[in-house]
């Protein structure tokens, strides 16, 4: 397969992957913000929206205020933020145009009129209408679309470059939501395991579709450091780093056949961490440090990856 | 393509060589079944017919329907289901004519390259070559394989009479439309497959297959199995749907300039194991944008270093760099010439008489008769800068008399002429409409045209423009067997 095919393949379902991570993360703020509190936590919930899905000084520079009207509008629609869900969709369109032949029609069709229909929308719009709903709306387009690949794709080098675009990106935004929220989260740490950390980590919890996962397997009261887990060390829970990273194993395991490449190894190493770790360690070294330095050497591994496979030096 | 302008005169429509109705109401042999099928189907059943093939021409184009880059909408040209029909004998010397004169072409071809025998012995004169802007002087002595220049050939003809059939244009460089011409015969097939076992229709679905054996063919010596890419502008280009069609059905790979990279003197593509040798590049982006280590450097679309190895040897262009200065308008009048000239025969296909106003009579005539001619500039291509005389307003023919005063080498003139027409399914009913046809020929080892082509027909009334911009429309093109 032509190295620039894949290449779109993978950005892609980054892109998608993306649009409705922002919108997890935009839904999580707006659920916390809507609890009891005073206004200046109330700004820091959405600086940490900006923080981990967008670029604090491009945000400053353009908007100045850090308010929930602000926020949303950076982080959803606006055209020139690289990772708001407006690019993202656009970006994700305009990859999937390009590969026409190699994705199926279905595919194209889902993702053309997700881009039809966000074009249309501004953001007055949107607050009139359902901040919510909109968050819903971005991220069943996005479930609709990985289920018209399931469905409709064969099995070769283009779902696998898929598979691959998605869990790189699901993983840092995993990472990403966590490390913010922990932040956010961290003056409060004395009152763990009370009511606020119920609302505060659940909304967390719910964000990434864990609410209940969690109550099933931990059938208990919402404690950060089960929230970590579950969301580090657990492999069936399908948005943890442990999930992404079975995904990416596999997948690479696919696309390299015989040979042994870099990121191969690269991803082994992060594999392992996730596999083997405990949580205590984990948070004996440090929650952030450990998020911090799983970032850096996801990054180095999705490098590694595109000049493993894409031809880009 | 070029354009035919403006409505033809009253006078002229008495005149105009209708393919299906002989002058005396009957159906001519070839259109027999086409005639009686018209008569039997209701006005009714035909629209159905011609709804349908919307559709399906919206399904089967899925996979290389230009899409709009706004709303993602479907751009169809529009079809017409009344196929246009040539009888064997009718399409042999079509086929034989394009054939003569793509080989003279091709023989025109290297001797400009190489010992320009041609402007020796005073058939061409050496300015329309030398200083013609598509003369590639990095092709001065490059031998290609087989001496083949223009691998696919599209010959634009019109006609006029039974047996008045002319060359309008040859497109050498890289004509589109053939996969008109191959969605055409699908959905025709899907949707009157009666009329295809009554009428004995040559296919032409294998194209694609005729193509890549075809490139094959010319790939450098020593490539045993030769790797064949189609090398396409991008999306954005207006033809894009047709490279990935092609590519689809040849089944090889749609590169663009970046996937290309040139190492150790040869070509190679970035792929996802790792660089691949690239022995024959099909392109379908101009001469100049092809290497902007050689040409146009601004250009994005091409592959530094891309000539050099094609000098070398070591890898083969289609069609060749420079072929341009073969289908020039001011070329155009000396092909019969050519034809002569190369091959020692008498064209099969005549040229439209044309005026090169260079020439001093040829100046003076066409001055005297502009209401007559259309004028076009010798470089301009789909219908800028040209006169159509019979449609002009005197203050346009006074106007454009001083541009041919003004650089009398920058034009030449030709009849209107009155294409022929074939029946068509338009909103009054079924109505004589204009068309002109252009054949593809390929050239590798064999010379083979495809018995058909796309047919272009003018929608409007009256209209000899058959441009899709313009109300133009296809015809399915049926070349009956023996």
């Amino acid at each position: 397969m032509l190295s620039r095919t894949a290449d779109q393949l993978y950005w892609m379902a980054r892109y998608v992957e993306r649009a409705e991570n922002i919108a997890r993360i935009l839904d999580v703020s707006y659920r916390m913000s809507l609890m009891p509190g005073d206004s200046s936590e109330g700004d820091s919930i959405w600086a940490s929206a900006v923080q981990i899905g967008g670029n604090w000084n491009e945000f400053n520079g353009r908007y100045g205020t850090i308010n929930r009207h602000n926020v949303i509008h950076y982080l959803a629609l606006d055209e020139d933020n690289p990772s708001s869900i407006f690019t993202c969709v656009h970006g994700a369109r305009e990859n999937a145009r390009a590969l026409r032949g190699s994705i199926t029609t279905e595919m194209w069709e889902s993702l053309n009129a997700t881009w039809i229909e966000l074009r249309d929308i501004d953001v007055e719009g949107l607050a009139h209408a359902s901040y919510q709903d909109f968050f819903d709306w971005v991220k069943e387009r996005s479930h609709l679309f990985q289920g018209v690949i399931d469905g409709t794709l064969l099995r070769d080098e283009s779902y696998h470059f898929i598979r691959l675009g998605g869990s790189i990106e699901r993983a840092d935004n995993t990472a990403r939501l966590l490390d913010g929220k922990y932040h956010v989260l961290l003056p409060r740490i004395e009152d763990v395991g009370g009511v606020l950390d119920y609302y505060q980590w659940g909304a967390v919890l719910r964000s990434v579709s864990a609410f209940r996962s969690y109550h099933r397997i931990y059938r208990n009261v919402i404690m950060p450091d089960r929230v970590a887990e579950l969301l580090i060390l657990r492999a069936d829970m399908p948005r943890s780093l442990h999930a992404c990273f079975d995904h990416i194993t596999e997948t690479l395991d696919e696309l390299c056949g015989l040979r042994m490449y870099e990121c191969r190894r690269l991803a082994g190493e992060v594999h392992a961490r996730m596999h083997f770790g405990r949580m205590s360690s984990i948070f004996e070294s440090g929650l952030h440090e450990f998020l911090t330095e799983f970032l850096e050497s996801h990054g180095q591994f999705a490098v590694q990856m595109q000049r493993d496979f894409l031809m880009i030096t | 393509m070029s354009i035919w302008g403006g409505p033809v005169g009253l006078g002229m429509r008495r005149l105009i060589f209708d393919e299906m109705t002989c002058s005396d109401g009957g159906a001519r042999l070839a259109y027999r079944q086409i005639s009686e099928w018209l008569k039997w189907s209701t006005l009714e059943r035909l629209r159905q017919s011609a709804t349908e093939a919307e559709v399906l021409f919206r399904r089967l184009g899925i996979t290389f329907v230009v899409y709009g880059d706004e709303d993602g909408t479907e751009r169809l040209i529009p079809f017409d289901i009344i196929p246009r029909v040539f009888s064997a004998a009718e399409w042999k010397r079509l086929s034989d004519g394009t054939i003569q004169r793509v080989r003279a072409l091709n023989m025109f071809l290297h001797d400009v390259y190489h010992g320009q025998n041609v402007i020796r012995a005073g058939i061409v004169p050496d300015d329309l070559i030398l200083a013609n802007a598509q003369y590639q002087p990095q092709m001065q002595g490059l031998d290609v394989r087989g001496g083949t220049y223009t691998h696919v050939a599209g010959i634009d003809i019109v006609r006029v009479k039974e047996d008045e059939i002319y060359v309008l244009e040859d497109n050498l460089r890289s004509p589109s439309g053939v996969a008109y011409m191959l969605e055409n015969r699908q959905v025709m097939m899907r949707l009157f497959p009666e009329l295809f076992s009554e009428m004995r229709v040559a296919p032409v679905d294998h194209y694609p297959d005729v193509l890549l054996r075809t490139l094959r063919d010319v790939a450098p010596p020593g490539a045993d199995e030769p790797t064949v890419v189609l090398l396409t502008p991008g999306a954005s280009n207006s033809a894009y749907y047709e490279h990935a069609f092609l590519a689809d059905e040849m089944g090889i790979e749609l590169v663009e300039g970046a996937d290309l990279f040139v190492a150790d003197g040869a070509v190679f593509m970035r792929t996802t194991e790792g660089p691949k040798r690239v022995d024959v590049i099909y392109r379908r982006i101009d001469d100049d944008f092809i290497d902007p280590l050689a040409f146009r450097r601004d250009s994005m679309l091409g592959v530094p270093g891309l000539l050099s190895v094609y000098r070398a040897g070591r890898v083969t262009i289609a069609n060749a760099m420079g072929t341009g200065v073969a289908d020039d308008k001011s070329v155009y009048p000396y092909v019969p010439e050519m034809v002569r000239f190369y091959l020692g025969e008498e064209p099969i296909l005549q040229n439209v008489p044309t005026y090169v106003l260079r020439n001093a009579d040829d100046l003076a005539y066409a001055l005297e008769h502009l209401d007559e001619l259309v004028v076009k500039e010798v470089h301009g291509s789909g219908g800028y800068g040209m006169l159509v005389g019979p449609a002009s307003t005197k203050a346009e023919r006074q106007a454009f008399r001083a541009k041919i005063l003004d650089n009398p080498s920058n034009y030449v003139a030709q009849p209107t002429l009155a294409l022929s027409t074939c029946p068509t399914l338009v909103e009054q009913g079924i109505a004589p409409r204009h068309v002109d046809l252009r054949p593809y020929v390929l050239s590798g080892e064999t010379i083979t045209v495809m018995p058909g082509g796309l047919t272009r027909v003018a929608l409007n009334e009256g209209s000899l423009v058959v441009n899709s911009s313009q109300g133009g429309g296809t015809k399915d093109t049926w070349v009956l067997e023996e």
